[in-house]
């Protein structure tokens, strides 16, 4: 995780277009400011990261299968469970899935789990645009490249 | 069978928890009604669900931005109800 940065995700680990499903893992530092503020005493990882962290999944996911061309923004979160807490330096493994894909919207589910055991669980919409410039276009796919995107999965058909 | 415009309505009004009562097919669903676009995309949601549609909220939006149509073609309710029906009849025929 590059908190710094707002970007979440380290790795891809798994992508699968046919069944509109990506894993990723992120790695929770084991020391950020963060932590110094949330919670003296008791650093646990904000909610709204770990929401954040299966949106940027899900945003992964809906890249791909508009490969490329257009970009996911979040648009609502419909419901989010923080099922136990996150402490700094756990490794996080976050699933999504396509739920629905609309005119212009599509909506996903997303799980994070550690070691296996479920931590926080989202229904996620987002709106999805054309690239509005180069800038963002060329960012996303530096961030692509860095995160191990299967840059086939969307060049073979 | 309830018609086309009792499901919009109830899914308007379940959705952005409007009164029923208030929603009429001359309802314009963004300048009566309120709805804003975030809204519009529950709304679109449950009609494509109810339906078994695909609102083309891309190609309207386009269409309005573009000059070439009215907001109220769109989304005054018996109008977008007609564009419901003309969706289903369109997938029923297998087009």
């Amino acid at each position: 995780m590059r908190l710094e940065y707002f970007q979440l995700i380290d790795r891809i680990v798994d992508l699968n277009l046919g069944a509109k499903t990506i894993t990723v893992e992120a790695q929770v530092p084991a020391h950020n400011t963060i932590f110094e503020g949330h919670f003296p005493g008791y650093p646990i990882m904000p909610g709204v990261l770990l929401i954040e962290s299966m949106a940027q999944t899900s945003g992964w996911l809906l890249s791909a299968l508009l490969k490329f061309e257009r970009m996911p923004f979040l648009a609502a979160v419909k419901e989010a469970k923080m099922r136990g807490f996150v402490a700094p330096g756990e490794l996080l493994t976050i699933d999504a899935s396509m739920v629905y894909e609309g005119s212009g919207y599509a909506i996903t589910d997303a799980k994070i789990k550690v070691g296996g055991k479920l931590r926080s669980n989202s229904t996620l919409t987002f709106s999805h645009v054309p690239f509005p410039n180069e800038e963002l276009r060329g960012h996303m796919d530096a961030v692509a490249k860095r995160i191990g995107f299967p840059q086939q999965a969307i060049s073979n058909d | 069978m309830s018609s086309t415009f009792d499901q919009v309505a109830t899914i308007i009004a379940e959705t952005c928890d409007i009164p029923r009562d208030t929603i009429t097919p001359e309802s314009h669903a963004i300048d009566d009604l309120g709805i804003d676009s975030l809204d519009f995309l529950d709304i679109a949601f449950a009609i494509d669900k109810a339906f078994g549609i695909k609102l083309p909220l891309e190609k309207w939006t386009q269409e309005v931005n573009d000059g070439k149509a009215t907001t109220e073609q769109y989304f005054v309710l018996k109008n977008l109800c007609a564009r419901i029906d003309e969706l289903v009849a369109a997938k029923n025929a297998g087009t």
